[in-house]
């Protein structure tokens, strides 16, 4: 799969309370998430978010709370996908479990900066600043991971798993 | 093996296993609660089984936004409710509930020895009781409901060793508080911690959940406490089943160690707007505060309560402050009554309510406006956390927190009269 969109960039410890504030968390449904994705961050990100989109951010990015909403939110938001320089251990999880698509890569982060237009490749794990020209390589994804993205994540992989039994 | 390790071991069915491994462990406790369990339906659904693994090892609480504070958080709880006396699982509801994290050890629910997964970030605190306790999210929950188990990589263990005396007013919370402003927020990132020394080994089974609890808070899976008389203590008389007592070896690899003198560090507050931006007591000056929160999965254990007490007992809440007190079970909230603090508490000025999350995650039960200023013995003090985002909250400890409701400023017991 191929990702190609604008980048909104953030900075370390972006905690799950800002990707969607507790008082919205009374429902479930992603669409409603949405509405109020990063708000508490950034005012301007639900407004002028467009599908395709790539979050930028740096280090520890989804610490705090295990909510699933909130990779939910960036999902329904149009986000195509996270890169940072690190995840929080429990967003890294939901965000393959949701299939939201995730990469870690130091160097990529350095060298790109808001509104800079990003190219993807998910399966090679190859990301290119096409605003600046440049190429960076994220960490592979471990092997047990892109099973279960391959399978279309965790539910599915679950799913085939208890039908081998 | 470190005792996570031995832990994980046990419950993959492997002799050994080492950082880095991925295995699927058998869980002894799957637990969700009323903001988590909605979407952990959702997908367990989507599994295509129509039974949980074990109804007697599977926990729903109700404790986030709870008793109700919306039409749409009672639909929320009404749908989990539903689903708990449908399949017959472990159930906690109104009149019965507690902040989860203070239930389940209470009532005997979560063990030494044991793998427990839950919907919340803060279930590490079992590992005050030598558990290996880690949050995910509801995907993974839905996962471990239909099968009882889940995959996970062994973590790395970092070990955290405290030696020296406690200062007056020093507590758990002060020494994990401490911690994550030496390490970072992301400073055990993946890692399983592990707090020794002779510091921990006097404290007590509160001032060590709530050190557990905030592992989480320095980005690790787990944090972990060596079983000894204490933990046997605690844990006996209510113990619902058999339970296995890991050790450590005396061979197991660390990843890190850490040592700290505990009688150097002073009680220790959270600023805005991370748990790690920590300064002692000492170098807080005046910062002014409109709201003092007592309570939470961190400090809402009877332990906390009485020393809020000791605190409050015989002053008044300054009158520009409003401190809100919550016990964190039923059974915490009767034995407070039994001893006269919820009284000294009321008298105080303080206002006490029935056990709930609410204002920790910003959900109910005191939400600041833009511009105000908490203290709260709680764990995160993120933007936005406990209200508006222009709002801010600085952790402490329960003295700090009832010394500061009297004084209408950020302070210690010391200076009052």
């Amino acid at each position: 799969m191929n990702i190609n969109g604008k980048v909104w960039k953030y900075g370390a410890n972006v905690d799950t309370d800002v990707i969607i504030p507790a008082r919205y968390l009374n429902v479930s449904d992603p669409r409603e998430l949405a509405k109020h994705c990063m708000e508490d961050i950034d005012a301007a990100f639900v407004r002028e978010v467009r599908q395709g989109d790539v979050i930028v951010a740096t280090t520890n990015f989804g610490c705090g709370s295990s909510r699933e909403h909130a990779p939910l939110s960036i999902k329904a938001s149009g986000v195509s996908c996270v890169v940072a320089k690190s995840f929080a251990r429990i967003f890294y999880r939901n965000a393959i479990n949701i299939g939201l698509p995730i990469l870690e890569c130091e160097e990529a982060i350095d060298m790109t900066d808001a509104g800079d237009v990003i190219e993807v490749d998910l399966a090679s794990g190859r990301i290119t600043n096409i605003t600046k020209g440049r190429d960076f390589q994220a960490k592979p994804y471990p092997e047990f991971m892109l099973k279960i993205m391959a399978a279309g994540g965790l539910v599915e992989h679950t799913r085939a798993a208890l039908a081998a039994r | 093996m470190t005792l996570a390790e031995k832990i994980l071991a046990a419950h993959c069915g492997a002799k050994e296993v080492s950082p880095g491994d991925l295995v699927s462990v058998k869980a002894d406790v799957v637990l969700a609660n009323d903001i988590t369990a909605p979407l952990a339906l959702r997908e367990f659904a989507r599994i295509g089984v129509d039974k949980v693994f074990d109804p007697k090892r599977v926990v729903f609480v109700a404790d986030h936004f709870v008793p109700n504070k919306d039409i749409k958080s009672a639909e929320q709880v009404k749908e989990i409710r539903e689903f708990a006396r449908h399949h017959g699982i472990l159930w906690y509801d109104v009149g019965e509930m507690g902040i989860e994290h203070v239930l389940l050890p209470e009532q005997g629910i979560v063990l030494p020895g044991d793998v427990v997964v839950g919907a919340d970030s803060h279930t590490c605190t079992y590992g005050a009781l030598g558990a290996f306790a880690t949050g995910m999210g509801s995907t993974d929950i839905a996962v471990a409901m239909a099968t009882g188990e889940i995959w996970m990589k062994v973590p790395p263990t970092l070990r955290f060793v405290f030696d020296g005396r406690l200062q007056p007013w020093v507590s758990g919370k002060d020494l994990i508080l401490y911690t994550i402003g030496q390490i970072g927020v992301d400073g055990a990132l993946y890692a399983s911690m592990e707090f020794a020394g002779r510091a921990i080994d006097r404290l007590d089974m509160a001032g060590r959940f709530t050190i557990a609890n905030m592992a989480i808070e320095a980005g690790a899976k787990a944090g972990l406490f060596a079983l000894d008389d204490k933990t046997m203590e605690y844990v006996r008389p209510r113990a619902r089943r058999e339970f296995v007592a890991y050790q450590a070896d005396g061979d197991a690899r660390y990843a890190g160690v850490f040592e700290y003198d505990a009688s150097k560090i002073e009680p220790q507050i959270s600023f805005p707007h991370l748990p790690s931006n920590t300064k002692p007591i000492s170098a807080v000056g005046n910062v002014a505060i409109d709201q003092s929160i007592i309570g939470s999965c961190t400090n809402g254990r009877l332990e906390d309560l009485r020393v809020a007490a000791q605190v409050l007992k015989g002053r008044k809440v300054h009158r520009y402050v409003r401190c809100i007190i919550i016990p964190g079970t039923q059974t915490v909230y009767m034995q407070a009554l039994r001893e006269g603090l919820i009284e000294a508490f009321i008298e105080a000025g303080a206002a006490v309510s029935t056990p709930t999350c609410g204002p920790c995650l910003g959900g109910h039960m005191g939400i600041m406006a833009a511009g105000e200023r908490a203290i709260s013995t709680t764990n995160r003090n993120f933007v936005g956390r406990m209200g508006h985002v222009e709002s801010e909250v600085y952790l402490s400890n329960p003295a700090i927190a009832a010394a500061s409701a009297v004084l209408g400023r950020i302070g210690s017991p010391d200076e009052l009269a």
